[in-house]
């Protein structure tokens, strides 16, 4: 199990190290960051001093070692657009976007798994059908759509919802939060729907057809032989071998989910670090970029471990094999 | 399941409890929106003017625009030259910056010293000066090194920082890159200006409130005001239709006949200071993309009349820009210094025969093909634009090819090198401009229609390489003449060359096209700015 850990926090290191290189290689493609910075008459030598100065001439490997050089003391620099210490800025918009990815990925699940086991149960029942209809518009339906007709219907229309932003939100040290207040959690609403719309609809379908897989094989024939309730073999034995997948799933979509927040941010100007990278790469604001890209990578490692990890805990045939199995992964 | 459901419910109670203590949204809060934030609270950290014209809603300069843009007294009550490279501005007795410091000669030294030093990316309109000095309390003298006119046009855009705040908090210099410290000036500002920092979240939102010791008299009648960035437009113009915002600026030209449908909204559009302009490849002796060879049919005068008299800006105006343009003949708009109105007349335009006759006498009877530059994200509907003239130049013969492209790349074609003045690829090209640093004429003459020289800094915008030696010595003369008189005839004068010569077609000023909820009144200058000292909730 250690070693299991050992190993895969060792290939983490390398996955990062890849990520941060090829995005090093990667950033003189998006423009030219001086331009960005500095007056439209600034003559041609200051420029040059300017990118000299910043390090901007080296070649991308020697960037990068100097980036994670800086990075390992704890020090991102200043961004090229605002002169704010990049550090700073995206731990304060961590928190808008964990609480949008959370809520979204709680939606996803609450919804998600209750309906896929609904179609899953009774396939062919009409509301089923009328499921597995909607969900078809989640996949389809870009989410930039989704959301600016939510805000047409709940904010234009209706007034119910606020069109945009984080609402109110209450200072806990570092962390801002939404749940605390009455707007904070209504602002919440429109996007977590649109972020976790999509997840929603792969959830549904993925336990729809593990749980028509299961509810045919013969434990579950078994079971009901034995006389169990409808709840115990539908919950108890059914749901639960269902579960693997979607572990996988859930734990590789919240990465997604944090990920492809930017589109839901930028649709909702929700302030959190999906939108500060998309205001970034238009300013070619390297330190940001650099420092959005390795966190994100971070998280989807980290996420990957933990759903490893989780499998043990729900797939007892792991345990009993214990690292032999695991190391061959 | 059940678990969870509980917790909402306590969660609602705790959130029920915790709204009753929410502060009470007060009447005159005024919350408007744009497309990007502002980059930072420190109004010397980009010549930009989204930056310059949010902080000079903290800040005061010396002298201010009001909504004409011409120049007003504000922290100095008077000023001029004394002779032709000397100013003094006697400045406001009894101001006090909004943390209750008085404001002296200290501060506006402070300032001044602050915005040309190094960080600073204000300095280029410091340029003329030598010296500026401490006179009294309330009076500075600044000398030049050259007669610089328009000394206190580019002053106006120079917030005046407090000294003992900016010493105090250890940012007497804007923010420096290399260091990897925050500047106290990113994110806080206090100045004595009409409205005060409340909160600054970048990217978030930016909280301003009525400065109550403001030493003019309010023209507003607000007492908070909430910016936030809303990058997406679809979302901007939901949020002010649902009433979400009260304003917005950027209206996308697509929403604006949507807006005036909605009897709670105010769509406001006005011209703007920007040109936008065609330009030819007057210096190379053979085009880079046509099919002529040898010679440079935009060397003659005759093809550059054919074409400026066959391109209708009027039906542009009706067709692409929706009604929203203002069609010009000259290189400024009103509003800027040096504009002369009674050379802003188009010519007649030609029907196509008398084109076709005119380019046949150049030596064209076939008319040729050329290529041509153009933007398509810089400016309202410029790819549209372009489309409309090369379909009005195929009818005189003509053949246009358009290569539209995204800014970033259409710039580096069109632009000439700024290290070696070498003249840039294009042949025909689409460009706007707007005199934003000086409001005068003398910006458009010495960047855009002045011969280019690199050393000289002249110009440098110049992509097509027009020339004239008597234009070059007028402008020349304009940039250090303190006599307004003889100044303004001799930019009539260097006007009536560049207009006589067909050295560019001028087509029109985009409009700015803001919105607002139908209880707001603002003021819409020109220059693009947004003064919320004109800003009233009814």
């Amino acid at each position: 199990m250690l070693a299991f850990i050992l190993r895969r926090l060792l290939q983490s290191i390398a996955v990062l190290l890849t990520v941060g290189l090829v995005a090093f290689s990667l950033f003189r493609y998006v423009g030219d960051p001086i331009n960005a910075m500095v007056g439209q008459d600034t003559p041609a030598q200051e420029r040059e001093a300017l990118r000299e100065k910043l390090g901007l001439n080296d070649s991308p490997p020697v960037q990068f070692v100097r980036f994670i050089a800086n990075a390992a003391q704890g020090k991102f620099g200043l961004s090229y657009r605002t002169s704010e210490p990049v550090g700073s800025m995206i731990v304060e918009r961590m928190p808008a976007t964990l609480e949008l990815s959370f809520c979204a990925a709680l939606f996803a699940l609450l919804v998600g798994v209750p309906m896929g086991v609904y179609t899953g149960l009774y396939p062919n029942h009409w509301s089923s059908r009328l499921f597995q209809a909607v969900s078809l518009i989640g996949i389809s339906l870009p989410t930039f759509l989704i959301g600016i007709l939510l805000i047409l219907v709940f904010a234009v229309w209706l007034h119910w919802l606020p069109s945009f932003g984080r609402g109110e939100t209450v200072q806990i040290g570092w962390w801002t939060t939404n749940f605390l207040t009455v707007k904070g959690l209504q602002a919440l609403i429109l996007p977590s729907i649109t972020l976790g719309l999509f997840q929603l609809t792969l959830l549904m379908r993925l336990v729809r057809s593990e749980m028509l897989e299961v509810m045919r094989t013969d434990y579950i024939k078994f079971a009901r032989a034995r006389g169990l309730s409808n709840r115990a073999v539908n919950f108890g034995h059914a749901l639960k071998n269902t579960l693997v997948p979607v572990i996988t799933v859930t734990g590789l979509q919240l990465g997604a989910l944090i990920a492809f927040a930017i589109v839901t941010e930028t649709v909702f100007a929700w302030p959190g670090v999906g939108q500060l990278f998309i205001q970034s790469v238009q300013f070619s604001d390297i330190p940001v970029m650099a420092a959005y890209l390795m966190l994100i990578g971070l998280l989807f490692v980290l996420i990957n471990l933990t759903v490893d990890l989780l499998y043990f805990a729900v797939d007892p045939r792991l345990r009993a094999q214990g690292t032999a199995r695991a190391a061959g992964h | 399941m059940y678990f969870n459901l509980r917790h909402t419910v306590a969660l609602t109670a705790l959130v029920c409890a915790s709204a009753a203590f929410a502060p009470m949204a007060n009447a005159k809060t005024f919350k408007w929106a744009n497309s990007g934030d502002v980059s930072s609270m420190d109004p010397y950290a980009r010549q930009e003017t989204f930056l310059l014209t949010f902080t000079a809603n903290i800040y005061d300069p010396l002298v201010r625009r009001n909504k004409e843009l011409k120049l007003e007294p504000a922290l100095a009550t008077k000023w001029g030259q004394t002779s032709p490279t000397s100013w003094f501005f006697d400045l406001r007795e009894g101001v006090k910056f909004s943390d209750g410091t008085p404001f002296t000669a200290d501060d506006v030294i402070f300032s001044i010293n602050r915005a040309n030093g190094p960080g600073s990316n204000v300095n280029g309109n410091f340029s003329s000066m030598k010296e500026i000095k401490k006179i009294n309390d309330h009076r500075v003298e600044v000398t030049t090194s050259v007669p610089d006119p328009l000394l206190a046009d580019k002053w106006a855009s120079i917030s005046i920082m407090s000294k003992a705040w900016a010493e105090k908090n250890n940012a007497v210099q804007p923010a420096d890159m290399i260091k990897n410290e925050e500047n106290f000036a990113t994110r806080n500002a206090m100045g004595t200006g009409p409205f005060m920092l409340k909160e600054r979240r970048a990217g978030e939102k930016t909280i301003l409130v009525a400065n109550p010791t403001w030493w003019d008299k309010p023209e507003h009648n607000l007492t908070e005001v909430i910016f936030t960035p809303v990058p997406n437009a679809a979302t901007r113009i939901a949020a002010l239709k649902a009433g979400d915002i009260d304003m917005t600026y950027e209206v996308p030209p697509a929403d604006t006949d949507n807006l005036k449908k909605d009897a709670n909204i105010k769509v406001l559009e006005g011209p703007e200071t920007r040109i936008v302009f065609l330009g030819f490849d007057q210096e190379r002796d053979e085009l880079v993309e046509s099919n002529v060879k040898g010679k440079n049919p935009f060397k003659d005068k005759k093809v550059r009349e054919a074409i400026h008299r066959s391109i209708d800006v009027d039906a542009i105006k009706r067709t692409v820009m929706r009604g929203q343009s203002f069609p010009t003949n000259l290189m400024v708009a009103p509003g800027i210094n040096g504009y002369t109105k009674e050379l802003d007349k188009r010519p007649a335009l030609l029907k196509p025969e008398e084109a076709k006759k005119m380019l046949a006498d150049a030596g064209y009877p076939n008319g040729f093909e050329v290529g041509m530059d153009c933007p398509n994200d810089r400016y309202v509907n410029d790819e549209k634009i372009c489309q409309a003239v090369v379909s009005m130049l195929a009818k005189i013969g003509v053949k246009v090819n358009l290569r539209a492209q995204t800014r970033n790349l259409y710039f580096a074609k069109i632009l000439r090198s700024t290290a070696d003045g070498k003249p840039s690829n294009t042949s025909f090209y689409m460009l706007g401009w707007s005199p934003a640093t000086t409001y005068d004429v003398h910006n458009v003459f010495e960047q855009i229609i002045q011969t280019p020289d690199v050393k000289a800094k002249k110009g440098l915008y110049n992509a097509g390489g027009y020339s004239s030696k008597k234009f070059d010595e007028l402008s020349n003369a304009v940039e250090v003449e303190t006599d307004k008189a003889k100044r303004d005839a001799m930019i009539r004068e260097a006007t009536k060359i560049y207009v006589d010569d067909f050295a560019y077609v001028p087509l029109h000023q985009q409009a700015l096209v803001w919105a607002s909820r139908k209880n707001i009144d603002l003021v819409q200058p020109a220059d693009n700015s947004f003064p919320l000292r004109y800003v009233n909730i009814k």
